[in-house]
């Protein structure tokens, strides 16, 4: 019969706009805006509205979530900032597209280089977001970032990031990938450790 | 909704609110015009998909007014470039461009339309649609996702905001240029070139000597 | 085809003892054809040896050598590994015989060696450039043309590092573009080529004698590229009769973006991210048939864990439903349903994509798989939420689909009987995927030639028997099904253990040689072509592009349907533009 199928398609639609009205008195105000609601919506039980309403609310990003790169830095006892990058380059060779530069700093006496970025450039704009930087780097000074609200309105003035834009505290690479930093840091605490008890046992020979 | 266009310095009695704005027309006229923003429907690349995710269930472009997607530029206000720009391409995204009536706006969505993004170097690659089209909104990232590209045309609205009907460039009196379209010879040839081109040939040859 | 007695691959030297040899440079399999026996010889290959499937046509360019190699990859359409053959030809002067008499699925291909090699096919009826325009100066492959951005033959670019110059390349092109023109153009004196140039052959085409006084006026329609049922910036020009379609053209190339030519200055490892952005709806399948080819090279050196091996099946098969719900949901669009089936097919997509995120980092450029295994394990969560979508939701939306669209009678009256490709012509274009499959040939690569752990799962090939626009929906359908059931299987016995073999580097050498490295992509074959010389980055890195090959049907599938025809077909192809076009 002609016409079955148009019916079909439409008691289809008819079915979510009324789920979405059967949750909505289900769930009641935690729907909409809360943490628990957008859950359910991605879930295997969402039916009906699927929408998240950006940006009211915003949909949760996974630790691996990549984005931009940015640089670590950690505090120091005196509120230095200590930039965990020593310029060695990698992330610069390793990247696809080319799109990251490093000025190697030079002891101002000597002449003879420092192991700390003087200057470091990422292009945004051939920068193609793989990760790859952050999955070379030995001592985790590149990190991935998860910050998307990016759009800008000039990209001369504003697309190619200089160290400045790009260093953010340790705390907040804790904040947003908090079991990689977990990880890496017992990392280093156990390559600390050795190290100190090799140099321990060279001190007693 | 009132509440949103009423200026500001003008006290409204609660039991009007809702009901009467009292605004500029400035105002009235963006309002009007950020929450009916029709794009282009037109996709270059990957972005595009991310695009039509954008306009899908779950991220929803119609809740910002802009869900009919144009698929003519006739009747369309933005140009969302959603992806890598090819020369070969390039003459039709600006005869397109020219067609869109006024007023109309350019977002660069990803790092290839913003910049020519992780295929620059490549030899069918524009660097940038901001070459040929003014760009208003960049949105950088490979692809941004769907909430990335809100924000971008989040950014547009603001953009329209601010704008005064006395000084936007369509109700000027002189007539708008339209931008040349470029040719495809031996490599793309841009026409705005043509009264510099020898010159241009010569410092490249130049510089081809020195870098030897 | 299946039914004489076919000459086994053993014989190939003693049926050619003249003109034909052993191809012996190490790490090279196959043998090398002299040119002009090559048509023989391909003759002789499809009917007495069975090799009916032409899989990839590609070019070398081996600058040292003086020389250009034209390398063939066929295979039975019955299964089993490919017989290569190659074509030497001098590099000046590159004129190899025209096999698309013997395999008609050459014809893009070897236009595009044609275009981007510059290699001349003799006997080619329609010799063109296909991914570049006409008129564009020079072949951009070869290893002596370098672009207007050239910047180093091979990256790492040693400019970035320590030095580190920061520049955009705009500013030292005098133009502040990336253009290079030839010497002494000038471009008064110089005629703009013109459409008519570009695309010359389009119009006029004959509809055969006939009455002159009952004969109507043909109309050349441009479909594209901007249009906005061309899956993106595609390209067709019918020519019509009324409504009827005389003979289309697809024209591309609109999104050329030189992936082969910035593949050959990266590193392997390089690769994987752009490979991402051929098929972008696919990235998983297509880091997998990169990275197979790579291991190829390898050997033993990348042996890929147990667990790693099923990870990598979980996201190529994830990534088959992906695709396919959105090829559904885009043929019901192309169809007028405008978007709402669309909205359902893509809330599971939506899902599918969280756990991409999850775990790879990012919801479409997956650049996931590593040589010798993948680059990270499960997050904690993950694993449970594959589960609540592979057993509980993905089945029971998938038959939601299918009881509100299959026998929708729209979708059954303007897909049935439209745009047929019988099971010879199928084989005898290269088609691939559910497009050959809808047809009626059984091939799938995951059996044919199984790779990875395939060959543990129980599956079933989805194969239809009329190659029309609604069984390719339905193998699609179909395909989405055996996908969960692999899915199942391998999240049932997914094992504990490594995820890579040895400890992940940034540079590798790979051993001299060549490899093809396929898998049953969700468009079809996607084949890797890679000649390796035993530097970091590759010498030659050839895609065998599902998409673009299964064009070369369309023409053949629209002749005599309708012009609005033409779209549901394109639309049945299921093609993506980054694949297309590379």
């Amino acid at each position: 019969m002609y016409g079955k199928g148009i019916l079909k398609g439409l008691g289809v639609t008819l079915k979510h706009f009324i789920d979405t009205y059967v949750d909505d008195i289900r769930m009641g105000k935690s729907r909409y805006g809360t943490e628990k609601g957008i859950a359910y919506r991605s879930s295997k039980d969402a039916r009906g509205i699927f929408t998240v309403q950006y940006p009211e609310e915003k949909l949760p990003t996974p630790e691996e979530f990549r984005f931009i790169p940015f640089l670590v830095y950690d505090e120091g006892e005196d509120g230095e900032r200590e930039i965990r990058c020593t310029s060695c380059g990698i992330c610069a060779k390793v990247c696809p597209p080319q799109c990251i530069w490093i000025h190697r700093s030079k002891d101002p006496e000597t002449g003879r280089p420092v192991p700390e970025p003087a200057e470091f450039f990422i292009d945004v704009d051939v920068c193609m977001n793989c990760g790859l930087c952050a999955e070379f780097c030995p001592f985790d000074a590149i990190i991935m970032d998860h910050d998307y609200e990016l759009a800008v309105y000039d990209r001369h003035a504003n697309n190619i990031y200089d160290k400045e834009k790009l260093l953010k505290p340790a705390e907040y690479y804790k904040d947003i990938r908090p079991r990689n930093y977990a990880l890496q840091e017992a990392a280093r605490a156990e390559k600390a450790a050795k190290k100190s008890a090799a140099k321990a046992r060279r001190g007693k020979a | 909704m009132s509440e949103e266009l009423n200026a500001k310095g003008y006290e409204i009695p609660p039991e009007m609110r809702n009901m009467v704005a009292v605004t500029t027309l400035d105002k009235l006229y963006n309002w009007g015009r950020r929450y009916s923003a029709w794009p282009m429907m037109f996709g270059l690349a990957c972005c595009a998909i991310e695009m039509i995710a954008t306009a899908a269930s779950r991220f929803d472009l119609s809740r910002f007014g802009m869900e009919i997607m144009r698929p003519s530029p006739r009747q369309a206000d933005v140009m969302l470039v959603s992806g890598t720009v090819t020369k070969k391409m390039v003459p039709q995204i600006v005869r397109l461009y020219n067609q869109m009536p006024e007023p109309k706006y350019v977002i660069a969505m990803g790092a290839c339309a913003s910049g020519g993004g992780p295929f620059k170097e490549g030899y069918n690659v524009v660097s940038g649609i901001d070459k040929f089209l003014p760009v208003d909104v960049y949105i950088p990232g490979c692809p941004p996702t769907p909430q990335a590209l809100l924000y971008g045309l989040m950014k547009l609205q603001e953009m329209m905001e601010k704008q005064s009907i006395k000084t936007v460039r369509w109700y000027q009196k002189e007539d708008l240029p339209a931008i040349p379209v470029p040719i495809l010879g031996p490599d793309l040839i841009d026409p705005r070139d043509f009264p510099e081109f020898q010159v241009k040939l010569a410092q490249a040859a130049d510089q081809a000597q020195v870098e030897e | 085809m299946a039914d004489t007695t076919l000459i086994a691959e053993n014989d190939i030297l003693a049926r050619f003892p003249e003109g034909v040899s052993q191809d012996e440079r190490k790490g090279y399999q196959g043998y090398i054809v002299a040119a002009d026996r090559l048509v023989e010889f391909a003759t002789a290959l499809r009917d007495e040896f069975g090799y009916d499937y032409l899989s990839s046509v590609t070019g070398v360019d081996y600058l040292p050598e003086g020389k250009m190699e034209v390398v063939y990859h066929a295979y039975k359409s019955t299964g089993g590994g490919a017989l290569v053959f190659k074509v030497q030809v001098p590099r000046e002067d590159a004129v190899v015989p025209s096999l698309v008499g013997v395999y008609k699925g050459a014809d893009f291909q070897e236009r595009e060696a044609w275009d981007l090699l510059g290699i001349r096919f003799e006997g080619h009826p329609n010799l063109k450039r296909i991914l570049m325009w006409e008129g564009f100066a020079g072949h951009p492959l070869r290893k002596d043309w370098k672009e207007a951005y050239f910047e180093e033959e091979k990256k790492p670019f040693d400019s970035r590092w320590p030095g580190g110059d920061v520049y955009r390349a705009e500013d030292k092109n005098p133009f502040g573009k990336n253009v290079v023109y030839p010497e002494k153009f000038d471009p008064e004196k110089w005629t703009p080529v013109g459409e008519e140039g570009f695309y010359g052959g389009l119009r006029g085409f004959d509809a055969g004698d006939g009455d002159e006084d009952l004969k109507t006026e043909q109309v050349v329609v441009n479909l594209g590229p901007q249009h906005p049922s061309t899956h993106g910036v595609f390209r067709m020009v019918v020519s019509l009769e009324g409504e009827t379609v005389v003979r289309l053209e697809p024209v591309m190339g609109y999104l050329h973006r030189n992936h082969e030519k910035i593949g050959e200055r990266n590193t392997y490892l390089m690769n994987i991210p752009f490979t991402d952005r051929l098929d972008y709806l696919a990235s998983m399948s297509n880091n997998w048939g990169y990275v197979q080819a790579v291991e190829k090279l390898l050997g033993d050196k990348a042996k890929v864990p147990e667990r790693a091996e099923y990870l990598r099946v979980i996201m190529a098969e994830f990534t088959r439903i992906v695709n396919h719900v959105f090829a559904i949901g885009t043929l019901l669009n192309d169809l007028g349903a405008f978007f709402t089936p669309m909205l359902y097919a893509l809330e599971e997509r939506e899902l599918i994509l969280d756990i991409f995120e999850a775990v790879a980092g990012s919801r479409m450029m997956c650049n996931y798989f590593r040589f010798g295994g993948v680059a990270r394990d499960l997050p904690p969560g993950v694993y449970e939420k594959m589960r609540d979508l592979v057993f509980e939701r993905l089945p029971r939306k998938i038959d939601e689909l299918d009881r509100y669209l299959t026998e929708n009678e729209i979708v059954r009256a303007r897909c049935e009987g439209v745009g047929v490709l019988t099971p010879e012509e199928a084989i005898a274009y290269s088609a691939a995927g559910p497009v050959l499959r809808a047809s009626g040939v059984p091939y799938d690569v995951r059996r044919a030639d199984p790779y990875g752990i395939y060959d543990r799962f129980d599956f079933d090939v989805a194969v239809r028997y009329h190659g029309d626009v609604y069984d390719r929906y339905l193998v699609r359908l179909d395909e989405i099904r055996q996908s969960i059931r692999i899915l199942q299987q391998a999240l049932d016995d997914l094992p504990e253990g490594e995820i890579i073999s040895g400890k992940p580097k940034y540079s590798i050498r790979v051993p001299a040689g060549e490899a093809y490295g396929r898998v049953e992509g969700p468009k079809g074959e996607l084949g890797f072509y890679i000649v390796s010389d035993g530097s970091a980055n590759p010498w030659r890195y050839h895609v065998r592009a599902p998409s673009f090959i299964n064009l070369t049907a369309l023409g053949k599938m629209c002749e005599g349907d309708k012009v609005a025809d033409a779209i549901i077909i394109l639309g049945s192809i299921d093609i993506v533009l980054g694949e297309t076009d590379r």
